[in-house]
């Protein structure tokens, strides 16, 4: 076992834990300054200069308050509810390529915890099971309105995972791979698949919104109808790492969109730089690409009001997934005319 | 030697959580079992290089056939006092039968295993994309395409039958 692999694994796993969670925590902030601008507001501007603080301070607030378990709630199922949502949101980070190589000690190291062979499946498998959290969550509280929100959780899931993975079959076409690295490196030179498949990254894009729970489709805790959905009985740290799994959910989805539509860790003239700079500078690429994509997400939560949950479901089964199979067919056709398997 | 310690502490608790599906009298909980189960056999092919089938059985078994059972147990609500009570005479016909059962599946592999091919370690990649997409389009192009018919006869079924059920209720 090579020592300096270990050490250098583990380093990259701690300080993307870290950045996962910071960013998370000032998603919170700039959410809330973000909605504030848009509804004319000032927004948080107490703690610190321009409010900065605040998000540590709801932090220190979350754990201060009152740890409550309901009486008639599943003990067990009730405490690992919270805990297996932020499993799910933290581990997808592992086969993220973040950047170029970088040099260091004279070792090569690789920005990317893991290159899995099969990445996309990877992060499938990790959406597919993200749903466990909310609904077990959701059950073991023994809250009618919990419940709801749970059952909404996981029909509204499975229903996009669907979707998405069809419109993500067009990009493993484009690139032959199934490796996120693979498919990173395929759109080198502002070839991004933006640009060949608009209308994939619409349906990923639309579906993204649907798993992370975002509004227009946060019906899961639709607040006017549900009390607070799935997390209505939970109070402290326990609702907190319901609230931060949802934003790191976030951010994944919107690495994940950056790597699959956006050519990742690329940036136009890239090839004039090399070694330790190209790598910084790639993975400064990679963050502006994924901040804009949450500052997409945001926005799109203060312009659009919430979707009814048949319309949800219309959505989901009767539009988006016609489009998707489509557009894949029609990718599937043109690759094998262009590489010649008619003549 | 460390790939076989691995094997047998994870297919320990494989079986561990497996038996922990039947025995826990919570329904719920024994679905969780399940899905913990679903979760060590892929970590049973992952020793085995099979990468590809460890993610495809968590995506579909884990990750969407899990869901909808506890989606349905939650929607039926089952509990203690709602489990039928069943007699010593049931339990006991239960016992005799899964037993029979077990001992012609004993008797059926048994055989199976020489006549088998047994997995050696070392072709690491055997259980990559390439090379199952090889084989299922050649050597096997035929169960493969024999298995989609089936899945889309299913599928058209299961249309059909919720369409069937509409129009009763109109």
């Amino acid at each position: 076992m090579d020592t300096g692999l270990l050490i250098e694994k583990s380093v990259l796993v701690v300080i993307l834990f870290l950045v996962s969670l910071g960013i998370a925590a000032y998603s919170t902030y700039f959410e809330r300054k973000l909605a504030a601008w848009i509804q004319d507001r000032v927004g948080p501007d107490r703690a610190g200069p321009f409010g900065i603080l605040q998000p540590i301070a709801d932090g220190t607030k979350m754990f201060l308050k009152e740890d409550f378990i309901p009486k008639n709630a599943d003990k067990w199922l009730f405490i690992i509810g919270p805990g297996i949502s932020m499993f799910t949101a933290l581990i997808t980070s592992a086969i993220i390529p973040w950047g170029t190589d970088l040099e260091l000690f004279g070792r090569t190291i690789s920005l990317q915890v893991t290159d899995f062979n099969i990445g996309i499946l990877y992060l499938f498998a990790v959406l597919s099971i993200s749903v466990y959290g909310i609904m077990i969550g959701g059950w073991a509280s023994n809250n009618k309105y919990s419940l709801y929100g749970a059952i909404r959780a996981s029909s509204q899931m499975i229903s996009y995972e669907l979707a998405m993975g069809i419109s993500a079959i067009t990009i493993i076409l484009m690139s032959g791979s199934l490796s996120l690295s693979e498919i990173v490196e395929k759109q080198h030179g502002m070839n991004w698949n933006i640009f060949y498949q608009p209308v994939a990254f619409l349906v990923f894009f639309v579906c993204s919104l649907a798993e992370t729970n975002r509004a227009p489709f946060d019906l899961p805790e639709c607040e006017n109808e549900l009390i607070g959905g799935y997390h209505t009985e939970y109070s402290s740290m326990k609702l907190g790492l319901f609230l931060f799994a949802e934003y790191i959910a976030m951010f994944i989805s919107s690495a994940i969109m950056a790597i699959m539509f956006f050519g990742g860790y690329n940036f136009p003239g890239m090839d004039a730089f090399s070694g330790n700079t190209l790598a910084i500078l790639s993975v400064l690429a990679f963050f502006t690409k994924t901040f804009i994509m949450i500052f997409v997400f945001m926005w799109i939560r203060w312009t659009i009001p919430r979707f009814r949950f048949d319309q949800l479901m219309h959505l989901g089964w009767k539009v988006l997934i016609p489009i998707a199979i489509v557009n894949m067919l029609i990718t599937g056709l043109v690759i094998a005319l262009n590489q010649g398997w008619f003549n | 030697m460390t790939l076989q310690i691995l094997a047998i502490i994870l297919g320990s608790l494989t079986i561990g959580s497996a038996l922990m599906v039947v025995l826990s009298k919570h329904p719920i909980r024994s679905v969780i079992f399940l899905v913990i189960t679903f979760f060590f056999i892929s970590s049973l092919y992952i020793l085995m290089n099979a990468e590809f089938l460890a993610i495809v059985n968590i995506i579909v078994y884990a990750g969407a056939i899990m869901v909808l059972f506890l989606f349905v147990l939650m929607l039926l609500n089952l509990n203690k006092q709602a489990e039928p009570q069943t007699s010593l005479f049931t339990k006991l016909t239960g016992v005799l039968t899964a037993g029979t059962l077990f001992s012609v599946l004993i008797a059926a592999l048994k055989d199976s295993l020489v006549l088998g091919k047994t997995y050696t370690a070392g072709n690491s990649q055997i259980g990559l994309v390439e090379s199952l997409g090889n084989l299922l389009f050649s050597k096997y192009v035929v169960p493969f395409e024999v298995s989609s018919i089936l899945f889309i006869a299913a599928m058209v079924g299961a249309v059909l039958l919720a369409k069937r059920e509409k129009q009763i209720i109109d």
